[in-house]
């Protein structure tokens, strides 16, 4: 069990490489903001390694140099971050049921998009220390780009953080594409689901939705709909 | 700021940590349900379908550099690269394209 649980780990570093770059790289950004604001490194680290929500922590940035109330802040998060209670209801089904409720609480401080991303499209049962492997790198990550952000946030030339910025990008597609290769459901699922996403983003009223709330919205409402069209058999639901 | 800062965090931190541990504490139980268990087996795709299109176009300096990042990262994934590679080469076509566009 013990070699299981440490390979389960390296392969959690190794999917976490590609995701602490990215998080480098956004967080960076993140630092700059906060920055610009009159928050200092250490309280903007103290904030990235609790939080670790990129969106979440942009909009308390500026809410907290507005002078935000306490509870407002609450239900912004709130609303900003709803979309980790979906991805924590779809792990709850993968995570490998051996494994005692503690995890379950250390693992859930992990979910973010990637990190849930890279676990949720493992074969078979999730051994946590897959997510722990991924999380021990991208957390640091996101802190330490953070912390240099607000350090030294003009050093780092603006087309490499541009560049850097597709990282997360280019590992969900790596998740979302191979699996669309095998299975038309799925293939067309992820086809849509762009088409109408980029809808989204310009047919007017719906263009002010916020992208957290999009994502809830849109994920609700196609994979309800897909789930009634198309439902799984048994077996296949593990291999996600 | 008449606010504590470290309030505001910690209340930020509380919120989301709860979003993030309910659900995964609370359903410890297998579902059985088929369409409910089809529904979170399709979660995953849309949503990380839909935070990655068109979001992509608008993460660099510039969109057509994004456009060929995404087009590279998807046949790249399509031939079933590591997550690494993919991701790294959509990076290097952004920083190469944007040297020219």
């Amino acid at each position: 069990m013990k070699t299981i649980n440490n390979s389960n780990y390296i392969d959690g570093l190794k999917s976490g490489i590609p995701i602490a770059m990215g998080y480098f790289a956004v967080s960076f950004t993140l630092g700059i903001a906060a920055k610009k604001v009159g928050i200092t490194a250490a309280q903007a680290t103290i904030m990235s390694i609790t939080n670790s929500t990129s969106a979440g922590e942009f909009a308390a940035i500026s809410a907290i140099a507005a002078g935000t109330s306490y509870f407002e802040l609450a239900v912004m998060q709130f609303v900003i971050n709803l979309r980790y209670m979906l991805m924590s209801c779809s792990l709850s089904q993968k995570i490998d049921r051996s494994f005692p409720i503690i995890h379950r609480f250390i693992m859930g401080f992990g979910i973010t998009d990637e990190i849930f991303g890279v676990s949720v499209s493992r074969k078979g049962k999730l051994n946590p220390y897959f997510t722990y492997g991924a999380m021990s790198l991208a957390i640091p990550a996101w802190a330490m780009g953070t912390m240099l952000g607000v350090i030294m946030g003009t050093v780092l030339p603006g087309n490499v953080v541009s560049a850097l910025s597709v990282a997360l990008y280019g590992m969900f597609i790596a998740i979302i594409i191979p699996p669309a290769r095998e299975n038309k459901v799925l293939a067309g699922l992820v086809a849509v689901s762009m088409v109408v996403s980029l809808l989204f983003s310009k047919l007017p009223f719906v263009k002010s939705i916020s992208a957290g709330t999009k994502v809830i919205v849109l994920t609700v409402i196609i994979a309800g709909i897909a789930a009634v069209l198309f439902p799984v058999e048994e077996d296949d639901t593990d291999a996600a | 700021m008449q606010h504590n800062i470290y309030l505001y965090i910690l209340v930020m931190a509380t919120v989301t940590y709860l979003i993030r541990v309910l659900p995964l504490t609370l359903i410890q139980k297998e579902i059985k349900n088929k369409t409910i268990r089809s529904f979170l087996y399709y979660v995953p795709y849309v949503t990380l379908s839909v935070m990655t299109f068109p979001a992509i176009l608008e993460a660099t300096n510039n969109t057509y550099a994004a456009a060929g990042g995404f087009l590279l990262a998807v046949l790249l994934a399509w031939f079933k690269r590591s997550l690494f590679q993919v991701s790294i080469a959509a990076c290097a076509m952004v920083f190469v394209l944007e040297m020219f566009l």
